[in-house]
């Protein structure tokens, strides 16, 4: 193997967006773009985490960012180790640090954690050797997810600055929604946060976004429409009345969706409420919607994570 | 109203036409063509009334915008053994009020569509005036969940508010106000802090001492209002309290006024034509909400109508049957009937000389109106013809074996007022004439 100049992303763990560099951004978008590719092959394996240990620790319920990160692993030749919390001692009543340890002291290589606490990530690379990637903390940072959005984004418009993207829906408990806001504001979008004011943050303005009340307005010419899922328990009236009211002045249909530019693309992190945040018209549009392609892109950036973060650990393999 | 066939054109002439919305007090005339104000002026069709037109002589008497009263339980649905909106609607036309606003504590309590377009319904059908409905703040009055503000208002209602209930916890007024700002909707309070005042039938006072009933203080009013102000500082809402009465209280609003929030205050007549006294030897006609108190809060109240601190007077009108009053103080049912009394009872001020007559007129029309977006409450082209002929200064005594509201408990039984309406008209149409008293 002749020896390439490989582009570089100066940290051990990646714990949000929040404070990467436009650079280090691209740096990680670039090099999903690689396996985007490789992942289209038939054979989509290969061996630079051979020997790695990579264990999934969710605290939370997740389908596709666990299977995501497993799959990515997997690819890139690690061994991949998933753990829940009901399969846990955390049921025992371990605290995250102890759990944190333990883990430790078998020598893992990265370890990807969700949990429901903020700063749970933060809390976790603190204590141990690996690398850490913060695969949804509370309300607080998503990065991989905001990479693959920008991602899907990218490869679609050819570029993130200048376009404006609205995010809509439950910004205020949405973690897809600030890593989102601080990805697309350092790559030079502007951001429209439109939601009714229960579910935004009392300081949301102060974040270099523009918010809006009226899903129209919101709308109104932008290149994408990100829409945030909106939790069940969420819509019994004490965030918004009903889902009802919700879906009738802030579900995406194709009558709110006219008022963005006629080629919007549709975005959502997933799982979908059809009939509450978005229209099954929409959701189901090919033309439109980017959903789809959000999960594929998905495996691509975090391999490109876990390849380039654990660059940064002890004993690289010279080959 | 519930007639199909579309009203003519009326002039009414001869009149001292008075719009508090424009501070507008001359002598002319008013045409009226079908449902709306057609024209007004002094010199009006004073070269001849156009055809087919009724001429109806004001006398030199006061036109102007019919009242709106912004807070009355009409009992329908679910007490109509104690009002209907046919008998709050006949009440209210001879009270010269042309739009009542109903609160939704009724059985169901109003805090769904269906419910609203129930009341819209009904009032069409049954009643003369126009009744619009104030929908529920949170889902069966029950101060947790908030109701869906964006769909009742498309519905028809006015306002969002819990009633005689008051929105305790901070963190649902907190988001009501805050998911209000959507739908530019009010949120009307009951500035009662109720932990504070839950035992409580009367102000808390020597008078209480002596009559051993548990009292209601002050504070509980003024924390409430002040809490609230906080809460409107941090969400922008818009915020109404339904009836101040204590000069604590309305302390607390004009400092907020002052802080330019957007908050605005209502009264009953009962808070600033009588006080604590009256209950007497327990008479239970005189236990009201907000209860009567003092002789001091009840001329800040006076004072805060006249320096606008105060934005809406309203009737308070609460019917209740006999049974729900003829019981030992403590245990009798809180509320005074007022729809027929509001305007006689308000023109007081003006007689002492305390307010004058547009001002006043401004927070039973223009003021309400503003507040709950109705174009209604002005002398204006193409404006509703919602309009009263009154006497301000005709003498009668109310007698409460006259009042056409089904329940007749008022403690205003007796007492000489001035002020009567003589013509009321509800979008074009009379609905009510009074001949001259002998």
């Amino acid at each position: 193997m002749t020896a390439v100049a490989l582009p570089t992303y100066p940290h051990r763990h990646l714990l949000g967006i929040e404070g990467l560099k436009p650079d280090e951004i691209t740096v990680l978008l670039d090099r999903s773009e690689a396996y985007v590719e490789q992942n289209r092959q038939i054979d989509k394996k290969q061996n630079v985490l051979r020997g790695r240990t990579l264990i999934n620790l969710f605290f939370e319920n997740s389908t596709r960012t666990r299977t995501s990160f497993e799959l990515a692993g997997k690819r890139l030749g690690a061994d991949v180790i998933n753990m829940s919390e009901s399969g846990t001692s955390v049921k025992k009543g371990e605290t995250l640090i102890d759990t944190a340890m333990t883990l430790n002291a078998m020598r893992p290589d990265v370890l990807v954690i969700r949990h429901s606490a903020s700063g749970a990530a933060e809390l976790l690379s603190q204590k141990v050797d690996c690398s850490v990637i913060n695969a949804g903390d509370g309300s607080h940072e998503h990065p991989t997810q905001a990479l693959l959005d920008a991602l899907t984004i990218r490869r679609r418009r050819g570029r993130l600055a200048g376009l404006v993207v609205a995010i809509c829906g439950d910004v205020l408990h949405s973690r897809v929604a600030r890593s989102n806001i601080h990805l697309l504001t350092a790559m030079g979008a502007r951001v429209r946060l439109v939601a009714p004011p229960t579910l935004l943050p009392a300081s949301a303005a102060e974040m270099g976004v523009e918010i809006h009340h009226d899903m129209r307005k919101g709308l109104k010419d932008v290149d994408i429409v990100m829409m945030l899922r909106l939790q069940l328990e969420r819509m019994q009236g004490s965030f918004v009345p009903s889902v009802r009211e919700y879906f009738h002045f802030y579900g995406l249909d194709a009558e709110k969706l006219a008022f963005a530019k006629p080629d919007a693309l549709v975005m959502h992190p997933g799982p979908m409420n059809r009939g509450v945040e978005i229209d099954t018209e929409v959701a189901d549009d090919i033309h439109r919607s980017a959903i789809r392609e959000q999960v594929e892109m998905g495996v691509a950036v975090r391999m490109a994570c876990l390849e380039l973060l654990t660059r940064h650990l002890p004993n690289i393999r010279t080959t | 109203m519930g007639k199909i066939d579309k009203p003519g054109r009326t002039l009414y002439h001869n009149a001292r036409l008075l719009d508090p919305a424009t501070g507008l007090d001359i002598k002319g005339a008013l045409l009226t063509d079908g449902e709306v104000i057609a024209d007004i002026g002094p010199r009006l069709c004073s070269n001849g009334v156009p055809p087919d037109t009724d001429v109806v002589d004001c006398e030199g008497l006061c036109l102007s915008p019919g009242l709106i009263d912004m807070h009355v339980w009409v009992r329908e649905p679910g007490a109509e053994h104690q009002e209907t909106m046919a008998t709050a609607g006949r009440a209210a036309a001879a009270g010269g009020i042309t739009t009542i606003i109903a609160m939704p504590n009724t059985d169901p309590v109003i805090d769904q569509v269906a419910l609203v377009d129930f009341v819209l319904r009904c009032a069409r059908e049954t009643s003369s005036v126009r009744i619009l409905p104030m929908a529920a703040a949170t889902k069966g009055l029950r101060g947790a969940e908030m109701t869906e503000f964006g769909l009742l208002s498309e519905a028809g209602a006015v306002a969002f508010t819990d009633g005689d209930k008051a929105i305790s916890n901070a963190q649902v007024m907190r988001r009501a106000l805050s998911y209000a700002t959507t739908f530019d909707a009010l949120i009307v309070q009951c500035c009662e802090e109720p932990d504070l005042s839950r035992d409580g039938v009367m102000n808390e006072g020597e008078i209480a001492l002596r009559l051993g009933l548990a009292g209601v203080s002050p504070m509980a009013e003024t924390i409430m209002v002040e809490r609230d102000l906080r809460l409107v500082e941090l969400t922008g809402g818009r915020w109404h309290a339904a009836h101040l009465s204590t000069a604590s209280a309305l302390a607390a609003l004009r400092d907020g006024k002052d802080r330019r929030l957007n908050v605005t205050g209502g009264v009953a007549p009962h808070s600033f034509a009588l006080n604590e006294t009256s209950i007497g030897e327990y008479r239970t006609f005189a236990k009201t909400r907000p209860v009567l108190r003092s002789e001091t809060d009840r001329q800040s109240v006076v004072a805060a109508i006249a320096d606008g601190t105060i934005d809406v007077i309203s009737s308070a009108h609460c019917p209740q049957d006999p049974e729900s009053k003829r019981l030992p103080f403590a245990q009798a049912a809180f509320g005074i009937i007022g729809l027929e009394t509001l305007l006689p009872l308000a023109l007081e001020l003006v007689h002492n000389g305390q307010v004058p007559l547009l001002k006043l007129l401004a927070t039973m029309t223009c003021n309400p109106a503003k507040l709950l977006r109705l174009d209604s409450g002005r002398l204006a082209k193409g404006a509703p013809a919602d309009l009263i002929v009154f006497d301000p200064d005709a003498p009668w005594v109310i007698d409460e074996k006259k009042m056409r509201s089904k329940s007749k408990n008022t403690p205003f039984d007796r007492r000489p007022v001035q002020g009567h309406v003589r013509r009321t008209i509800v979008a074009g149409r009379s609905v009510f004439e009074r001949r001259r008293e002998t």
